[in-house]
């Protein structure tokens, strides 16, 4: 049973978006301050510091996460997703990612991306969503440049997309 | 917008997280979903002296069904239990309340228990934990002891805790045969409540639990009133509740929703009794 | 004279290959990848400091003392500073009136506005930053507030500012027209009062700002997501005290929302800059959301009177504004520009000739105002339409019919409005037909009376208004008379800038001044050049970030009032068309045709009539840098073209007072379905239908972003937004979870039917779209609940309780033998008032000898640490106090008033602490009871304010009464109080029964 003292930094390990990480932080600091100030990952952004507005929204251990309500030692040893791991590599976009750059599903891209992560985390296990039940979802996200309505056509898009690629899959398997 | 600095203690065990709280007492806190306390430290509404992470416990994640109760241990998030594949007919009032508290990202964090110990009075947890008359378990160091969640919550933000003590886990029991009503108006969806109404209809008569417009959730049990003798009923109930103005909200209107959405959430758990 | 037709579809678009598409924008793929270079995500230089600001939690009091100390000798703290800190680096804030009145960034001995800053801490990280602020120990001694508009301009109220009497900064009268012959002679005169509420767009970004000072050069190089307009960029020197040249302000590649609200950025670049200046390293500083809230700014609540003489047939002759603008604690520059902004179409899009306007500018104790999408337009609206629809209503006409009868007659464009805006182009009649057929009116209609028919609520609203853009940058000397524009000398204009490039590669880059949030300047960019040079947006490359050490720019650079469609895309072509104009003389000497003849298409330059006689674009583009010499002799270069633009049409305004306030004016007209549901008050929006005539579409899915984003914001105010106040000053909305940004399970989606009909006045006939629905939407949802309910006084936000108030009849009455503790006053007040009683086995006396007992006080008030007697009936108190994990310590002093030994005492107390402050008076009176004891019985009346009132308001009346329970029950308890006594309030009652009865 470890007790990290207050005034010291410690070490922080954990896997990002599948590469293990380290760096050292206070017992306080923010999982969002870690991955944005010590591992330079800034792609989460950081919009109100109380869990509403959802900007930092990231994936640990598979669950959604406000960064900003997670300390940084309490995610040490787990696996974090962030923006950054969405695309299926460098330089390319996913099923999800394109589809907004489509529809027009962000202006000043603050807010996209928790609201990515949230999406992409929600398709993942419900490939048939009705518009609702994503409003539903995004009702965890603030959005002030949108109005939501491209972001919910990106996201309805994307789930046919990834729908029919997964049954084209299904049936080259069979 | 940052937490003043505390200790942090990952807990591998029950024992060394009451050992923590044994030797600091009020000045430690139990971290778990920490959807409530992380905000509270971040705007240093809270400043612990250290913070007693219990994730990590083996066990404390457990929901069980022990003689004719579901214990919720405090490890389990909120929407594990929500996902749990007999939620709806063991405890169909959580399934109704549950969906309203806060939201997706933030339930995939936030343990039932967690709520039940921070004593929100708008909170539905509490809400459903109070009309169900469930138990909420303590342990110390020193002691084991079970109190009832009508007990437990002594105000707003208040419990029975004591400083050594962190819940267990929290039980509800099941009563076959009951029927239920919940609803919920928010100025937002996943807004605290203005007010929220739980109904029990049973053999015995009804039972409304009202949150959002007392300092904790507020019960009365009535034999099974209609008509005027109903409306007296909820209208001398939502005057007892003593229901203040602030910017979301009058007191009146709160009244008027406890009169109107008590009387609704009353129909429904009636049709719905075996 | 002629006007352009109007068409649903573009000519433009369909002679060009790239404007008017919605291409995929040329931002998104770094935004969706997470590579954005938002400010904080830009890396500072080494030794970078961190700032954390201490903020006033009061409305108004005057700073006694301020103790630095202990925050100086803080681990890692480099400097602390406070006002006079400031005052010696810096000058006042240009105030954007002449009166003897100052404007710091912070507060010198005196604080006007719950988060004023009083002190900057500089440390070696944000935590330990804030951390010191906690050790700065500032003494206030409180001043009355004031905070409602009309009450601010009623005699004998506080004073905000020595300087401005009666709080009024300012105080015009105009007239066009004959407006009182109109009234005089008209059938009807109808009027209305509005007091518009305050709201803000909530960048989901907050401010940021790094600075450095250069102790060599003696000039300051700042980076900070500032928006423009850059004529502030002259009040930020002025302020620092350097001539421009020394003060390098910056912008970073993105940024997070602004709509408006990043102008606001500015007296923070002061604050910041001195900071760095005092600490001899950079300074970063990153607003947290807490702080935006509560102080970043906001836009201007008003009350108007409007009054229309109107004529039998609801023709309006003439109209009466009355508007007092309420600029919170300090007129920041550049207001009072919201209040001027929509001056010269105060008409509207309506036909009314005759016009009277008084405006008023006053000062309160709120955070102070600044720009906010829609600016102006919100509050005007407002007024106009609602008056629109109490006209229909009174003199019984369908309110779309009053609105058809008003509207700018088809073929009156250009037109002249009275007050002097010139109304570009439009055909207000087509388009209210367009949107009436195409949005389904008449089905609505027939849902309304279907759905009144079952006995539901429904309603429908309409919103008919020009959506000026561009503006003018003389519209604020309106403010001045004639006598003092004429001293002060003319300001007009609005220059736009744009500089193209091309590279010894033949790459095009172009450079803007227009400071994007997200609305894809890039991508449009791209278009024109693309268009004009015929190579793919794709490879254009387009940089919109400010350097104002290196780019062109002008006070009118920035990103407001709608001004980039219209007038820096516009700016762009005649750039791009200039290096055009000399590659075809350079083409055609190679091709051997004539210039005329020489096109671009398809990354060539070629001839028109023999499109095989061709040249790559960039090997003609890249020829300026490799062989000038062989260049046609009067060609010059094609390596770089800046041009700056201003439309003649914004002039000064004239000697009467006309001001062509902005270039274009955009027509909207809007309406829309409501169900209120009857139990709970929500309004539910049916059907909304927005039509739009925004000139030539530039990128058809831009403009839609633009008018859902708008819609979504004037939806959010219409029905959750404020940014509320307590009476006494103390700010309600300081949280996400106070201040109610609507979600995507809220907002529905709007309709959207387009018209174009081009501006006569800009390069590419587009006008600016963004601000339109801020505009239309608040007004047209409250016409529709007007509408439905048949209520004239409707009042933003609909909150729910507020609408049910509305249709609820009388409350059912409480039942006998059930008391209800006396409420406060109105919603938001923060005065709360309890009782309760406790019986005691101690008798009056023993409990008379304990109240006047330093240690019983010790151990009756709640968390006491220490108690120091002052004098017999005055202590001194350091208490912890809090509920549940929240404690905060305070300072408290009580005090013993009244005394009737041993019947009855007053006891008054305060308290002061980093969460907050209250006061509190109760009185206690002791009655023997019979056979020994005491009956101890407590009235109470406190008031709560601080940052416990702005983020935990919902939860703060229960934990008030919580902690003064906690004083009368351990004051029972040491008297051997034994239970509650009936009648004592259920709160209190359950309270003392837990402590006495209870657990333990």
């Amino acid at each position: 049973m470890p007790r990290l003292t207050a005034t010291q930094r410690h070490s922080v390990r954990f896997r990002l978006n599948g590469h293990p990480v380290e760096g050292s932080a206070e017992p306080r600091m923010q999982l969002a301050d870690f991955l944005r100030h010590e591992l330079g990952a800034t792609g989460t952004h950081v919009g109100c510091e109380h869990g509403v507005c959802g900007a930092c929204t990231v994936l640990v251990d598979g669950m959604l996460t406000r960064s900003c309500l997670t300390l940084a030692v309490q995610v040490d040893g787990c696996d974090v997703r962030t923006v950054e791991g969405l695309a299926p590599e460098r330089g390319r976009l996913s099923v999800l990612q394109a589809a907004f750059r489509r529809h027009h599903g962000l202006q000043c891209g603050f807010c996209t991306p928790g609201v990515l992560m949230s999406l992409d985390r929600y398709l993942s296990t419900n490939p048939n969503p009705t518009e609702d039940q994503l409003r539903e979802l995004l009702s965890g996200h603030l959005c002030r440049c949108t109005g939501y309505t491209p972001i919910i056509r990106a996201a309805m898009e994307a789930a046919a997309t990834l729908a029919s690629s997964t049954r084209q899959e299904d049936s080259t398997h069979v | 917008m940052k937490p003043a600095a505390f200790d942090y203690v990952r807990a591998d065990t029950l024992d060394e997280a009451l050992a923590v709280l044994a030797a600091e007492g009020g000045d430690a806190r139990i971290i778990a979903g920490g959807q409530s306390l992380m905000a509270m430290l971040n705007m240093r509404l809270a400043r612990p002296k250290v913070l007693v992470d219990i994730m990590r416990i083996g066990d404390l994640d457990r929901i069980a069904e022990e003689r004719g109760r579901i214990v919720v241990g405090a490890g389990v998030r909120q929407a594990k239990l929500l996902a749990w594949s007999e939620l709806a007919a063991k405890l169909p009032l959580v399934a109704l309340a549950l969906p309203w508290t806060g939201h997706e990202q933030t339930r995939s964090r936030g343990t039932i228990c967690g709520s039940v110990a921070h004593a929100d009075p708008s909170a539905e947890t509490p809400l459903c934990l109070i009309a169900l008359e469930g138990e909420v378990h303590l342990r110390s160091a020193r002691r084991r002891r079970v109190v009832a969640a009508g007990d437990f919550i002594t105000g707003m933000m208040n419990t029975a805790r004591q400083d050594d003590e962190m819940i267990e886990a929290v039980s509800f029991p099941i009563r076959a045969g009951n029927g239920y009503g919940f609803r919920e108006v928010a100025r937002r969806h996943g807004d605290f409540a203005i007010t929220a109404c739980a109904a029990i209809a049973s053999a015995n008569g009804i039972r409304l639990a009202v949150a959002g417009v007392a300092d904790k959730p507020e019960v009365r049990n009535w034999p099974d009133l209609d008509g005027s003798a109903l409306d007296d009923a909820l209208n001398a109930f939502a005057y007892e509740l003593d229901a203040r103005d602030d910017i979301h909200a009058t007191a009146r209107y709160r009244r008027d929703l406890v009169r109107q959405i008590g009387r609704e959430v009353i129909m429904e758990a009636r049709r719905c009794r075996a | 004279m002629g006007h352009p037709a109007a068409t649903p579809s573009s000519a433009t678009a369909q002679d060009s290959a790239w404007i008017g598409r919605s291409m995929e924008r040329v931002e998104d793929a770094a935004l969706l990848s997470g590579n954005g270079r938002f400010i904080d995500d830009l890396g500072v230089r080494p030794g970078t400091l961190y700032a954390a600001i201490l903020r006033s939690p009061h409305a108004h009091a005057d700073i006694l003392s301020i103790d630095t100390m202990a925050a100086k000798a803080a681990p890692g703290v480099a400097a602390v500073l406070v006002g006079a800190d400031v005052k010696a680096l810096t000058a006042s804030l240009v105030v954007g009136v002449k009166a003897p009145v100052e404007c710091w960034p912070i507060a010198m001995d005196r604080v006007r506005y719950v988060g004023e800053p009083v002190a900057v801490v500089v440390a070696s990280d944000r935590y330990k930053a804030e951390d010191a602020l906690d050790l700065i120990d500032v003494r206030y001694a409180p001043r009355p507030s004031v905070i409602d508009p009309l009450a601010a301009i009623t005699p004998g109220a506080p004073l905000v500012h020595d300087g401005f009497p009666n709080n009024v900064a300012s105080d015009r009268h105009f007239s066009y027209g004959d407006p009182e012959g109109a009234f005089a002679s008209a059938a009807h005169r109808i009027a209305i009062d509005i007091n518009y509420p305050r709201n803000s767009c909530t960048p989901i970004e907050t401010y940021g700002v790094i600075a450095e000072y250069n102790v060599n050069d003696g000039a300051y190089d700042i980076l900070a997501n500032f928006q423009g307009p850059f004529s502030i960029h002259a009040v930020i020197s002025r302020a620092l005290k350097l001539p421009g040249n020394r003060v390098r302000l910056r912008t970073p590649p993105d940024s997070g929302g602004s709509f408006g609200v990043k102008q606001g950025v500015f007296p923070y670049i002061v604050l910041i800059a001195a900071a760095a200046r005092v600490a001899g390293r950079p300074v970063k500083w990153i607003e947290d959301r807490l702080e935006h809230l509560c102080a970043s700014n906001s836009a201007t609540n008003r009350a108007t009177t409007l009054s229309a003489a109107v004529d039998a047939t609801g023709k309006i002759l003439a109209l009466d504004w009355d508007q007092v603008e309420d600029c919170g604690a300090h007129l920041r520059a550049p207001e009072p520009a919201t209040l001027y902004r929509m001056h010269g179409n105060l008409t509207g899009a309506y036909d009314i000739r005759h016009m009277r306007v008084r405006n008023r500018v006053i000062v309160t104790n709120k955070t102070p105002t600044g720009l906010n999408r829609g600016f102006g337009g919100p509050q005007v609206y407002f007024a106009l339409e609602r008056l629109m629809q109490c006209i229909a209503v009174e003199l019984d006409f369908d309110p779309l019919d009053v609105i058809q009868r008003n509207v700018v007659p088809s073929g009156a464009f250009p037109y002249r409005t009275a007050p002097g805006a010139l109304l570009d182009s439009g055909d207000y009649v087509k388009a209210l037909e367009l949107g009436a057929s195409s949005g389904g009116l008449e089905e609505l209609k027939a849902r309304r009376a279907a759905a009144r028919a079952e006995g539901r609520i429904y309603g429908i609203g309409y919103a008919a208004i020009v959506e000026p853009s561009v503006s003018n940058m003389g519209y604020l000397s309106t403010v001045l008379t004639l006598a003092e524009r004429r001293k002060a000398g003319p300001k007009n204009g609005a220059q736009a800038t744009a500089t193209v490039s091309i590279d010894p590669v033949g790459a095009v880059s172009v450079h803007i001044s227009s400071v994007p949030q997200g609305q894809g300047h890039r991508t449009v960019v791209a278009q024109v050049i693309a268009d004009i040079f015929g190579v793919v947006p794709q490879d254009v490359r387009v940089n919109t970030e400010v350097d104002t050490a290196k780019d062109a720019w002008s006070i009118a650079s920035g990103n407001y009032s709608s001004r980039f469609a219209a007038a820096v895309a516009g700016t762009v072509k005649i750039a791009a068309d200039r290096i055009a104009a000399r590659l075809k003389r350079i083409a055609a000497s190679h091709l051997n045709v004539e210039a005329d003849d020489v096109t671009f298409s398809n990354g060539k330059v070629h001839s028109q009539s023999n499109p095989d006689n061709a040249m790559p674009f960039a090997r003609v583009a890249a020829l300026s840098h490799w062989s000038p010499g062989s260049l046609p002799d009067d060609v010059g270069h094609t390596i770089r073209e800046t041009v700056f633009w201003t439309p003649p049409e914004l002039a000064a305004p004239d000697d009467a007072d006309r001001i062509n306030s902005s270039l274009c004016y955009g027509f909207i007209f809007d309406y829309c379905g409501v169900e209120i549901d009857r139990v709970t008050g929500e309004v539910r929006i049916d059907r909304y239908v927005t039509t739009h005539d925004c000139g030539t579409i530039l990128h058809p899915g831009m403009v839609d972003g633009q008018i859902r984003g708008g819609f979504g914001q004037g939806f959010g105010a219409a029905l959750l937004e404020e940014f509320a106040y307590a009476p006494d000053g103390s700010f309600l909305a300081g949280t996400f979870a106070d201040y109610l940004v609507p979600t995507a399970t809220e907002i529905p989606n709007p309709v959207i039917v387009h018209m174009q009909t081009p501006s006569p006045f800009t390069p590419l006939g587009a006008k600016g779209v963004g601000e339109g629905n801020c505009m239309s939407t608040p007004v047209c949802i409250a016409n529709a609940v007007a509408d439905a309910l048949g209520e004239k006084n409707i009042t933003l936000p609909l909150v729910p309780a507020r609408v049910r108030a509305l249709i609820a009849g009388d409350e059912p009455p409480a039942p006998a033998g059930v008391t209800t503790q006396p409420r406060s006053r109105k919603p938001g007040d923060r005065g709360l008032q309890g009782e309760g009683s406790a019986e005691v086995g101690a008798s009056p006396q023993a409990v008379w000898d304990m109240l006047l007992d330093p240690n019983t006080l010790q151990a009756v008030i709640p968390g006491c640490h220490s108690v120091e007697k002052v004098s017999d009936t005055h202590f001194r108190a350091e208490v912890t106090l809090g509920i549940g994990p929240v404690k905060g310590k305070y300072r408290a002093e009580v005090k013993l008033s009244d005394l009737d030994p041993p019947h009855a005492v007053t006891l008054s107390g305060s308290a002061d602490g980093a969460l907050g402050h209250g006061a509190g008076e109760g009185r206690i009176t002791l009655v023997p009871r019979e056979g020994g004891g005491t009956t101890l019985t407590y009235k109470y009346d406190a008031e709560i304010g601080g940052k416990v009132a702005s983020i935990g308001g919902r939860l703060l009346d229960g934990a008030t009464r919580v902690i003064i329970g906690q004083f009368f029950s351990a004051l029972a308890h040491r008297a051997g109080g034994g239970g509650a006594a009936d009648g004592a309030a259920s709160g209190l009652r359950a309270w003392l029964r837990a402590l006495f009865g209870g657990a333990r």
